[in-house]
């Protein structure tokens, strides 16, 4: 992709160009941080507490893979579009048109569950103060609506907007950790009386696998941005880095924390266990704090999903992978408006009509389905471009290892998903078979052809 | 030398909306179809039914629900009591294996990617030969 687009009346427009390294940590962290506040709990409640930690540092191997694979090719596909990008020159475009549909429903589904857990917290408190049955639905619109606005009037302010509350959020986490004091165990965390080994047996270890990606899914969804830093070269990686070493320290407090405070059975199933985990230590202004935490976290993270998602709409529409429509940058706040308007009744519907771990599941999918593509994707341009015929900004160790690896684990969360949630697998693949056809036989002849390679290397070996 | 670049028709707004709603009906059928389809177990599972109808259920206490001392402090503190710690406590996944549901995911994921990268190789190719020229042109 370029960075000059089109105009919806033809004039070229190009997005502004205004982010730095901070904005990318808060692009990426936000859209992952909520991960530590909900949803990564799920698989407490698919294997144990035990099998949950397990999964963490399983789909962490997995998330490994991702970073030693995406670095190379998203450092040498210098084109913004991450994924997309990717796609379009060492697959096809039918590739392309899925990988952006991946980015768009994983994001789409995770804006849906942030906007459903903020109502939901809105409710909980207000049941806490008296006033039981609060209808949670109004703050939910409330969240998709304000967050679409803020999305529509400019990427500058909507993501320092999320650095901001990012921040706080995350000293949330810290605050909880370093006041319940886990380095005295016994004392408000205990891990021995809450412990109970592994309920499913081995068979839930696995099946924790789906949720276990709860923990980091989303990072590489910083390189959407590419196009708006003033230096992607710089703040992509900068922000990247410092983004999952922020998380992974984040996921650690978080299962340790939480599962030495309730038991598994209620920790599986809450939709704002950190939260929980201060209304059980009792303490009125933790509690607080983590009430502002979970809100920020969600707000956060379905603020950059907004612009995730849209800007992959954006894209598909530019590239007319979609209606040329959707491919306009706003005059005056360039920004990709009609893509943001679009998307939100489908984030509405997910949010109103889907249980939480439905909809997280659609977005686990979506970005498992992504990853499956990058281990072939990085294997095929090793081939059709072998060492020395381009430059790359990097190039991984121990190829074709961390492909093989990342392969085989995909296949294992594809199997942990198949375990208690088969009917939203079948029902996503049927969705992108659908909508592969539709693309194949259809939308493609809407598509100029060498648009799709822009990038200034030699022709393919063997093509 | 590249080849005649393709001209793609251009596309009308009618055709515009039909694919704008096309992709809106079918993302919604992919969201809702699981929600349909356990509305309908739900309905169809005698069993389900019958519990429905069974009345109140018997009291239990936090030793029947294998709760110790520490655990049950941590549910009253959350705010439930054993009758609500049993609801949540019974919720079990079933992982029992469905060979032939398995086998029909496993299909399903092999036909995707084959059809997706089949014809993801045969559009390169097309993008390639209008990018460099066709492969005998050098």
């Amino acid at each position: 992709m370029t960075t000059t687009t089109a105009g919806a009346g033809g004039e070229r427009i190009n997005l502004l160009k205004v982010l730095g390294p901070a904005h990318i940590w808060g692009l990426g962290v936000g859209i992952v941080l909520v991960g530590e506040y909900m949803g990564w709990n799920f698989s407490v409640g698919k294997g144990g507490a035990l099998a949950s930690l397990i999964a963490c540092w399983v789909i962490g191997l997995l998330y490994t893979c991702v970073a030693m694979i995406d670095s190379e090719v998203t450092s040498t596909v210098a084109a913004a579009g991450g994924q997309y990008a990717q796609a379009k020159h060492i697959i096809g475009p039918l590739m392309a048109f899925n990988v952006a549909l991946y980015l768009v429903m994983a994001y789409t589904m995770l804006e849906a569950g942030n906007a459903f857990v903020a109502g939901d917290l809105m409710k909980t408190v207000a049941g806490q103060l008296g006033h039981e049955n609060l209808d949670s639905r109004p703050f939910t619109l409330l969240v998709i609506a304000f967050l679409a606005w803020l999305n529509y009037r400019g990427v500058f302010m909507t993501l320092t907007f999320n650095f901001i509350i990012t921040a706080i959020a995350f000293v949330a986490v810290i605050t909880l950790f370093i006041i319940t004091g886990p380095w005295l165990p016994g004392v408000a965390v205990t891990h021995k009386e809450f412990l109970t080994g592994l309920p499913y047996g081995w068979i839930g270890v696995v099946a924790a696998l789906q949720f276990g990606m709860w923990y980091y899914l989303g990072i590489e969804g910083t390189c959407q941005a590419a196009e708006e830093c003033r230096s992607a070269g710089r703040s992509i990686p900068l922000g990247t880095i410092t983004g999952m070493v922020t998380l992974i320290i984040a996921a650690s407090l978080t299962w340790y924390v939480a599962a030495g405070l309730m038991p598994w059975e209620y920790l599986g199933q809450a939709y704002t266990p950190l939260y929980d985990a201060a209304t059980i230590f009792g303490n009125k202004p933790l509690q607080a704090f983590l009430f502002v935490g979970t809100l920020f976290s969600t707000l956060a993270s379905a603020n950059g999903c907004i612009n995730d998602a849209s800007r992959a709409w954006f894209s598909m529409g530019r590239d007319r992978y979609m209606p040329q429509w959707f491919g306009a940058v706003h005059p005056r706040y360039r920004t990709p408006f009609r893509a943001i308007v679009f998307l939100i009744p489908i984030a509405v519907v997910a949010a109103y009509k889907l249980p939480l771990d439905g909809v997280i599941t659609f977005s686990i999918l979506s970005g498992l389905l992504g990853y499956t593509f990058m281990s072939f994707n990085v294997w095929r341009f090793r081939k059709l471009w072998p060492l020395g015929t381009i430059k790359r900004g990097y190039i991984h160790p121990f190829h074709p290892l961390p492909a093989i690896v990342l392969f085989i684990l995909c296949i294992a969360v594809y199997f942990a998903t198949f375990l208690g949630y088969a009917d939203y697998l079948i029902s996503i693949l049927v969705f992108f078979i659908f909508a592969s056809f539709w693309f194949a036989w259809h939308r493609y002849k809407y598509v100029r052809r060498g648009d799709q390679f822009t990038m200034p290397w030699p022709r393919p070996k063997g093509l | 030398m590249a080849r005649q670049p393709y001209q793609p028709p251009r596309q009308g707004v009618p055709g515009m909306i039909i694919d704008s709603l096309l992709m809106l009906v079918l993302v919604f059928f992919a969201l809702m179809a699981p929600a349909w389809i356990a509305e309908w177990r739900a309905a169809h599972e005698p069993a389900a039914e019958a519990a429905a109808t069974d009345g109140a259920a018997p009291a239990v206490t936090w030793e029947e629900l294998g709760q110790n001392p520490t655990m049950q402090s941590a549910w009253e503190k959350l705010g439930k009591d054993p009758a609500a710690a049993k609801e949540i406590i019974d919720h079990r996944f079933d992982y029992t294996i469905d060979i032939v549901k398995l086998l029909f995911v496993a299909a399903l994921i092999v036909f995707y990617f084959w059809f997706m990268l089949s014809s993801s190789a045969r559009e390169y190719r097309e993008v390639i030969a209008e990018r460099f020229g066709d492969k005998d042109q050098g």
